[in-house]
């Protein structure tokens, strides 16, 4: 219990002491997890609603089961399977990617795809699918109904980013992995986290442990902002 | 019908909680278990990795009945371990950070067990001109020189405690601020990885190397510096200031590593997978002894 006290005055002491390293580790952690979730946005944001409108999909449920098996994905897996394509000796050697950020984004943005894809198309299954026959009846163009549907559906989807950021500044395991937890390139608060608890550095890891927390509460407080803002009068 | 799934659910869930609660725990809290059969051995990852404790420690547990619980964490968190109690035994390998808990009688039974030694490896190419150094300070001062990228362990292991002392001795400091020198705060499997990666040094223990070099572009470019030998030590944290550690498994754990027929054992690890020893028994030896005869 001593431990956890010291190690919450450690947080604050270095956080207001504006130690440059932890600052550096991060903005490190949230500019890899916020890029590789806007991409995963990008790519499983269409995906999703592909998945979940078009008429006539062979096998639309074996599709949503790889989405939902993707979804409960180990990371150390995933970790695992982009470090044997990047590691000098696999297919993407030449490209020198691995212990480096962009292997990081990878991997994340693999973990963090299927959740988008998978909360998108529930999302919009769930909606009537009245609405969608009424707007087409109003005339709407594909991209005007696909942006209405969007919409309407936008608590569900703004869960899915939510979820999709939820997933990757936490994960440890493919981080650790892919990136080499290296001191100034590559160590993020979870790989931080791990060495330290690894030096017997305790109250170094649980302040980074609280800035980690207090970082993904902040996001999320303002994700969810953003989506129980529009309850009130929007229509 | 619904309230009645949820207590039959509160039900199931109450049986499971108290059936965790297992009897034997409850036994060993009202009265005083006469044979621990655990014994906590905490250990360097490097130690661990070479795969002696898994070959050792079941000769050892099936002639007591002991069980040994093998944790592996850089040097610093398994000294800090002993200091807190946390584990009954140390085996570690860093005898200037040894020497303070021994002092502090954080530790008893203080005993060399065995030595191996540290190389120096890189890149085949070897940009830096490691190969021609005259000794180990000399090596890490090309590398410096030359800015050739080199992976630090950066974990207060016994080996990056080894590492910082070369840079001392190389250069009067650690070049931690050089854009070359990079620190993965990871075990030395895994430091060896980034290293061969990204055709950088480092310094690691022969035993690791040994067992990882056909995955590794990386050759020993440097070794036979008495200053790169690594002795290791085992220890039993002090039952006077740690009441609830397994002090009779502890005393049993160290008697076993320094009897003779364990130290041949020792003697003969991982000649038949790599012609060469990856450990020197020295049970008796003082350190003086062995550095001045490496």
């Amino acid at each position: 219990m001593e431990t956890l006290w010291r190690g919450l005055l450690e947080a604050l002491r270095l956080l207001l002491s504006g130690d440059p390293e932890i600052w550096a580790i991060t903005w490190r952690s949230l500019r890899i997890s916020g890029l590789a979730t806007l991409i995963s946005l990008v790519l499983g944001l269409p995906a999703g609603t592909w998945l979940a409108l078009r008429a006539r999909i062979p096998g639309r449920r074996l599709w949503f089961s790889v989405v939902h098996t993707g979804m409960a994905l180990p990371p150390v897996v995933v970790g695992l399977v982009v470090a044997l394509f990047l590691w000098r000796t696999g297919p993407l050697g030449r490209l020198g990617w691995m212990y480096t950020p962009t292997a990081m984004v990878i991997a994340q943005v693999i973990i963090a795809t299927p959740m988008v894809v998978g909360l998108t198309a529930t999302a919009l299954q769930q909606q009537d699918a009245r609405l969608r026959w009424q707007l087409l009846g109003l005339g709407a163009t594909r991209r005007q109904l696909i942006w209405l549907l969007w919409r309407e559906a936008r608590l569900p989807l703004l869960a899915a980013v939510i979820a999709g950021f939820g997933s990757v500044i936490s994960e440890v395991g493919a981080s650790l992995m892919v990136g080499g937890n290296l001191r100034r390139s590559t160590r993020v608060l979870t790989t931080a986290i791990v060495l330290e608890t690894r030096r017997g550095e305790f109250d170094r890891a649980i302040a980074l442990s609280v800035i980690l927390l207090g970082l993904a509460f902040a996001v999320n407080y303002a994700l969810t902002w953003l989506q129980q803002h529009d309850e009130d009068g929007e229509p | 019908m619904g309230h009645r799934v949820v207590v039959w659910g509160w039900a199931l869930a109450l049986l499971v909680g108290l059936a965790a609660c297992s009897p034997s725990q409850a036994h060993s809290t009202a009265a005083p278990r006469p044979e621990r059969t655990e014994i906590i051995l905490a250990t360097t990852t490097s130690t661990y990795d070479s795969g002696l404790l898994d070959y050792l420690l079941p000769l050892f547990e099936d002639a007591t009945g002991y069980t040994v619980k093998v944790v592996a964490v850089g040097t610093g968190k398994a000294l800090r371990m002993g200091q807190e109690g946390n584990a009954d035994v140390l085996l570690t390998h860093a005898p200037a950070a040894e020497k303070p808990l021994v002092e502090a009688r954080d530790v008893v039974d203080y005993t060399l067990v065995m030595y191996n030694d540290f190389v120096i490896v890189g890149p085949p190419s070897d940009p830096a001109g490691v190969r021609q150094a005259t000794d180990a300070a000399d090596a890490f001062r090309r590398i410096a020189e030359a800015g050739a990228a080199f992976v630090s362990r950066g974990d207060d292991s016994g080996t990056h405690k080894k590492e910082r002392a070369l840079w001392q001795a190389a250069l009067g400091a650690v070049p931690v601020a050089q854009a070359w020198y990079l620190e993965s705060g990871e075990g030395m499997g895994a430091t060896l990885r980034i290293a061969s990666e990204k055709g950088a040094y480092t310094l690691t223990d022969r035993g690791t190397f040994l067992a990882l070099q056909d995955t590794l572009a990386l050759d020993i470019l440097f070794q036979g510096d008495p200053a790169l030998m690594n002795i290791y030590h085992i220890m039993r944290v002090n039952p006077e200031k740690w009441p609830q550690v397994n002090a009779e498994g502890g005393r049993a754990l160290i008697e076993f590593f320094v009897q003779p027929e364990t130290q041949a054992l020792i003697g003969q690890f991982g000649v038949d997978r790599y012609g060469q020893p990856l450990f020197f028994p020295a049970a008796g030896k003082s350190e003086d002894e062995l550095r001045q005869n490496p």
